[in-house]
């Protein structure tokens, strides 16, 4: 574990998909390192349990672009943490690997990626959203952050499931944001920018590693964002 | 009355039976609650998620199938999960009604329950043969990890098909700690959160670990609701007073938000925060203090729900009431439609806007 950083996150009650590789796991570390109690969902039963030694983090098993997963998962996210503060989407799927040209992708492979990437997010949202609620009713700080993609953005060839899927993604942080903010839950979207993770590296096997952010970083950057909310600034999509 | 079968929290069809502080009543659509509703007034949710509390399972000494259906704690901890009380259920499951179902085998102290993953240990045999209370092994995570993957919420006969955690959690479920459903929250959708605030009636919630509603056994059942513990934050301590002091009302939405606020209940009219233990029962000698009017599902005459309603309303009022919710074919149960009732006094408390 990191230390020597303040711990000003202590009373936060955090839950991150995709906690055990790249930005996820970074920012269980770095959402530890400054107190927070964390809760983290991944796929592979093995690495969750070894993450959730290594971090001191609750460590949860489930996939969240199953339907049938989701309330599972809500249930021990709460059951873990009493109750939910922030929720991080981070889990996301690439959706054909190697990457494909739209017209060579597979209606399975856009599905795959639409399921983790949109419909995972929303029903997770939305089966914690009574949890939410109540914590912006006590008056913390009820934040859901969507990471998203430049690709989300700007077209690249290659990228299509992924980056429609992304696209939708930070539309519906948008909507939700307008949806819910009158009832205090904030949502926003924020895009980390190109970094050396295991995603990356599947996407794009030749890269210049060196030429990318550390993953440490881009969580540093999201949990100041977090850390901004909780100290009452608006944090703005 | 007839029970209400399809597992649906918000038809449109759903009725609402006003019986208002004087004894009268009439009848609307269950959408239009919030017209009963006055700005000024607030009302008060449980905002407990449920349970999947029911664990297959297999009595160990004789190899026997049972239910387990976790019932109650002492705590709303969620880290503190290694003893609960509970109902067992000798073999088969929801498709037979409870009445109609068969006793466990003679349990005793030390024995052993396998519940799927988990491992649980009768430890106490609480005077009635099927009821217990149970010492589950494991860690707080452990024991979640084998809830989550192997319980079932508790089902209904009268419900076609199982249920889903997603068919009993209400809008605003947040920490699970109910056993069953708070089902009068079923009425809440984001929407009507929006209609309250925009009509200028506050809205807020506590936590109450809503037991089990029956049991099919009339000794059983005659001890319901058991002792459950519920949590009020400071915040609706505030606004309640709030509303208290400029003239508005409290309305309940459900028994057990009832039974939580009248026992935080202070002998000056406050209320306290903080978690505490409901142990007193709500009949009809109780004095109410805070609630002055209460949404409830349709229940019948014995249900330990219906005594709650008897604080509220004359014997002969609720007489009344059931003869037209009879007449009516109003619906009972879960998924039901409901009825609000004002505490007794000589004058309406809200006409209809």
């Amino acid at each position: 574990m990191i230390t020597g950083i303040q711990e000003d996150l202590t009373a936060l009650r955090v839950a991150v998909t995709g906690g055990t590789s790249g930005l996820g796991r970074a920012l269980v570390g770095g959402l530890r390192a400054r107190g927070a109690r964390v809760a983290f969902v991944a796929r592979d039963a093995a690495r969750v349990d070894a993450v959730a030694r290594e971090t001191g983090a609750h460590g949860i098993a489930g996939d969240i672009s199953k339907k049938d997963a989701i309330h599972p998962v809500a249930l021990r996210i709460t059951a873990a943490l009493g109750g939910l503060d922030v929720l991080v989407h981070n889990a996301s799927s690439l959706g054909p690997v190697p990457l494909a040209p739209l017209a060579d992708t597979e209606c399975e492979a856009f599905e795959e990626a639409l399921a983790t990437n949109v419909l995972g997010p929303f029903r997770l949202t939305k089966a914690l959203l009574g949890a939410l609620g109540a914590s912006a009713r006590e008056g913390r700080a009820a934040l859901v952050v969507h990471v998203t993609s430049d690709a989300a953005v700007n077209a690249y060839a290659g990228w299509g499931a992924y980056g429609a899927s992304k696209a939708a993604l930070a539309h519906m942080s948008r909507i939700w944001n307008e949806e819910t903010a009158p009832l205090g839950i904030r949502m926003v979207a924020i895009d980390p920018g190109d970094m050396d993770t295991p995603m990356h590296a599947a996407a794009v096997p030749g890269a210049d590693r060196s030429a990318l952010r550390r993953p440490a970083d881009a969580a540093r950057e999201i949990i100041e964002r977090i850390a901004a909310r909780v100290r009452g600034t608006e944090v703005t999509a | 009355m007839r029970p209400a079968h399809l597992p649906r929290q918000r038809p449109p069809e759903a009725r609402l039976l006003v019986v208002d502080g004087t004894g009268a009543m009439r009848e609307t659509r269950r959408e239009g609650l919030i017209r009963h509703l006055r700005p000024g007034d607030v009302l008060v949710a449980n905002d407990a998620a449920t349970l999947p509390a029911s664990l297959s399972g297999v009595h160990v000494r004789t190899g026997a199938r049972i239910e387990v259906r976790l019932a109650g704690r002492r705590t709303l901890d969620t880290r503190r999960v290694n003893e609960w009380t509970a109902v067992v259920f000798g073999a088969g499951d929801y498709r037979t009604r409870t009445e109609d179902r068969p006793p466990p085998p003679r349990l005793r102290a030390g024995d052993r329950l396998a519940l799927g993953p988990l491992v649980a240990t009768v430890f106490g045999l609480e005077g009635h043969p099927r009821l217990v209370t149970l010492y589950v092994a494991g860690t707080p995570d452990d024991i979640w990890r084998g809830i989550a993957a192997h319980g079932r919420p508790i089902q209904y006969a009268h419900v076609r098909g199982p249920l889903a955690l997603w068919d009993v959690w209400t809008r605003i479920a947040a920490r699970p700690v109910a056993f069953e459903p708070p089902a009068a929250g079923f009425v809440l959708d984001w929407r009507l959160l929006g209609a309250l605030r925009a009509r200028g009636i506050r809205f807020v919630t506590l936590t109450h670990a809503a037991g089990i509603s029956s049991t099919g056994d009339p000794a059983l059942d005659g001890r319901l609701p058991l002792d459950e513990p519920y949590h009020v934050p400071e915040r609706t301590t505030r606004v309640i007073a709030r509303t208290r002091a400029r003239g508005g009302h409290v309305i309940a939405l459900g028994t057990t938000v009832t039974r939580a606020l009248e026992h935080a209940a202070l002998e000056d009219g406050g209320l306290r925060a903080g978690e505490g233990l409901a142990t007193r029962r709500i009949g009809p000698a109780f004095e109410l203090r805070i609630v002055d009017a209460v949404v409830s599902g349709v229940h019948e005459p014995g249900e330990s729900h219906y005594e709650l309603l008897r604080a509220f309303a004359d014997a002969g009022v609720l007489m009344r009431m059931s003869e037209a919710l009879e007449a009516g074919g109003f619906r009972t149960h879960e998924f039901g439609d409901s009825v609000m009732i004002e505490r007794r006094r000589a004058e309406s408390l809200a006409k209809p806007a």
